[in-house]
């Protein structure tokens, strides 16, 4: 028993994404000094839902975790996607147009209908950044940059300049309501996470995208067409952005065009980073991803608990992904490397280099 | 000096025409500088025809002074893009950088210190990425990606409310309209202190990029970084620089914006990354670094700043679609380039 805990504790210590959930741990201890009650969960008497600061944290997890899955398969390919705030954007705009225009606030088939279409332009903005990186052969953060920064214009387009709002309560129960009284926004998440991680890793899918990013030639040597699935994985990711976008603006049921999904790239692109990915590409790891999403959500609600302006925790993510890069680059493992075996010839390799770049 | 960013809309029907195409013949990648030069004339004389008023002092001389900052900004991409790296921050540097300094200027700081801490600032911020960039290895878009983020983040935390310079502040003479050719009416031939530094920023720019060493090191890294070392030019002091140049430049350009402005707002500048990167790219500079220059990102800005001014004029273009307009541009600049280059490659 007691050796079987100790493999067990070894096997998290060796996850890619063991330090995400030991960062968790201590923003929530910084809660909790600040206020001892902060993890109660307690039931609601009137409706017997969960509630509590746990559960908010659960809950404004959800788009982000919709957006780091997307991220990890492109980042998986070598690629970026820089357009996932926008596409949020706009799948919130074109949801909220439509279902201010059709008016009937208890349509379950508008809200459905709004649902497929959002999904359904997300989906062909993300198939456009795909046949640019794909077909044309772009550079992925310029192609996904210049919708980035079209697709707050598009969004703006689409509600005519404005911050449209709409009633329908089968679309807001997506972001608002209960299952066993816990939020269906999370249960939907956790849904989502699962069908994906699913189909990529029960099927050969996974296995090309990682091998594209490894090394593009040897995939194509393999066998393995790479226009497919970089298209594959932006459509995707555009969807998993377009799914975040409804989660985002159902909870409030109006869409803020300048601010839905404003600056989320970054907390995609952590939120991967965080799960131990790299960012040149390669190996990808959705459960990672999961808990990236969880330690952002967790940062964003401590930055706000603390009283610090929400506009200034873009700071403190920056700060975060500044040292996961730094710990990432082979200088610093160099550094560290050297530290504990300083007989290694590992640090001779690093010296060797350093001479060429000198 | 502003004759050397407006020559090009003089020099066409003159001896530049010849030379155009020569270069243009000689090196195909000048195409897009080519077409740059071809469709801000085509833009200048489709607004003539179709709206009037474009070629008088007054529209030519308020689109320097209200694209000054982006003249500048442009040049500072393009140092960048020509090492092959990119610069996502300066608009953040912006908002940090002129909220900073009107904080400071009403918290009665002298205005030439001020100023000074402004381009230090985006120094700093260049700084952090440059040594990112070279000595961790980090992507450059990651890195000016994270300080992008930063830089809004802490403008954020100094304020979120709109600052304002106060009225009698040294800072604002920098937009002060000068009045050199009084014309009939309004059409005046005006020009403000911002577009005489922006002039000398463009002319001190052109002169260490195309003729100096540090110049010629930076399009060697843009060519090959390997081959680059292996010539011996000092590849690693010049790739920080070339960050630091950016962040200082994006630094001045909020001076001038400031002081045009003399509000600041920790909103400041979003979406001005994408402007500068566009104004580059369709002055002629390609995304994956060699080729690029100076001049043909002034007539970039120049290019942007004008399509603005005929969408105001025109009047039926929401303005909400200007950022598709300008993705729209970059995107189809961005293809040419690639056609141009696959070209060569042949």
């Amino acid at each position: 028993m007691n050796a079987s805990q100790t493999s067990w504790w070894r096997d998290l210590v060796h996850k890619p994404f063991f330090w995400g959930i030991v960062a968790i741990v201590a923003l929530l201890a910084l809660n909790v000094i600040k206020d001892p009650g902060y993890l109660a969960i307690s039931i609601n008497p009137a409706n017997g839902n969960l509630v509590g600061n746990l559960i908010d944290i659960l809950r404004y997890a959800a788009p982000i975790m919709m957006i780091a899955i997307g991220m990890s398969l492109v980042i998986a390919t070598g690629g970026i996607d820089l357009s996932v705030g926008s596409l949020m954007a706009v799948a919130g705009a074109t949801s909220m147009q439509f279902l201010s225009e059709t008016g009937d606030p208890s349509s379950v088939g508008s809200a459905l209908t709004a649902v497929g279409l959002s999904l359904a332009i997300a989906g062909a903005l993300g198939a456009v950044n795909g046949v640019l990186v794909a077909y044309v052969g772009l550079q992925p953060f310029i192609a996904t940059l210049v919708l980035m920064l079209a697709g707050r214009g598009i969004a703006k387009v689409i509600t005519g300049g404005q911050n449209t709002s709409a009633s329908n309560d089968p679309f807001r129960w997506i972001a608002n309501g209960y299952v066993l009284g816990i939020p269906v926004i999370f249960l939907l998440a956790v849904a989502i996470v699962l069908v994906v991680a699913w189909v990529v890793r029960r099927s050969a899918l996974g296995l090309m995208i990682e091998a594209i990013g490894i090394n593009p030639r040897a995939s194509r040597m393999a066998g393995i067409r790479p226009k497919g699935l970089l298209l594959t994985a932006y459509i995707l990711s555009g969807v998993l952005a377009g799914i975040a976008g409804l989660m985002s603006v159902g909870s409030v049921m109006t869409v803020d065009i300048s601010r839905t999904g404003n600056q989320l790239e970054l907390d995609a692109i952590l939120a991967v980073v965080i799960g131990g990915a790299s960012l040149a590409g390669g190996k990808f790891s959705l459960a990672g991803a999961f808990v990236g999403a969880l330690m952002i959500a967790t940062l964003d609600k401590t930055v706000l608990f603390l009283g610090i302006s929400s506009s200034a925790t873009p700071a403190f993510k920056a700060i975060v992904i500044v040292v996961l890069c730094l710990l990432q680059s082979s200088r610093v493992r160099g550094w560290f490397r050297r530290r504990r075996t300083p007989a290694a010839p590992a640090p001779r390799v690093e010296i060797v280099k350093e001479e060429v770049a000198a | 000096m502003t004759s050397l960013a407006a020559a090009p809309v003089e020099g066409t029907t003159g001896g530049l025409a010849p030379r155009l195409r020569r270069m243009a013949t000689a090196n195909p990648s000048t195409l897009p500088t080519v077409a740059s030069v071809v469709i801000f004339v085509g833009m200048v004389i489709y607004g003539e025809v179709a709206y009037g008023r474009i070629v008088q002092f007054s529209t030519l001389s308020n689109l320097l002074i209200n694209n000054a900052h982006l003249i500048v900004l442009a040049v500072a991409l393009t140092f960048v893009i020509v090492t092959g790296g990119i610069d996502l921050s300066v608009g953040s540097v912006i908002a940090f950088s002129s909220v900073a300094g009107v904080m400071l200027a009403n918290a009665g700081w002298h205005p030439a210190l001020v100023i000074v801490v402004m381009i230090g600032a985006g120094a700093a911020f260049g700084l952090g990425s440059g040594i990112l960039i070279r000595y961790f290895g980090v992507q450059p878009f990651i890195a000016t990606l994270a300080m992008m983020f930063l830089g809004r983040g802490l403008a954020s935390l100094l304020s979120t409310t709109p600052e304002r310079l106060a009225e009698g502040s040294p800072i604002r003479a920098l937009g002060a309209e000068w009045e050199i050719v009084d014309g009939p009416k309004v059409n005046d031939l005006v020009i403000t202190p911002a577009v005489l530094i922006a002039a000398v920023v463009v002319a001190v720019a052109y002169f260490v990029l195309h003729r100096t060493r540090t110049g010629r090191t930076v399009y060697a890294i843009g060519g090959s970084e390997n081959s680059a070392l292996l010539m011996g030019l000092p590849v690693p002091r010049t790739k920080v620089l070339v960050y630091v140049i950016s962040g200082s430049l994006a630094g001045l350009a909020a001076v001038l914006y400031t002081a045009r402005l003399g509000t600041a707002q920790n909103i400041t500048g979003i979406g001005w990354e994408l402007d500068a990167i566009a104004a580059a790219v369709i002055g002629g500079t390609v995304l994956t670094g060699a080729y690029g220059y100076v001049l043909g990102s002034v007539i970039g800005a120049l290019v942007l700043g004008l399509m603005n001014v005929l969408i105001t004029r025109d009047g039926g273009i929401p303005p909400e679609a200007t950022t598709i307009i300008t993705g729209g541009i970059l995107l189809a600049f961005v293809l040419l380039q690639r056609a141009v280059l696959a070209r060569r490659r042949e």
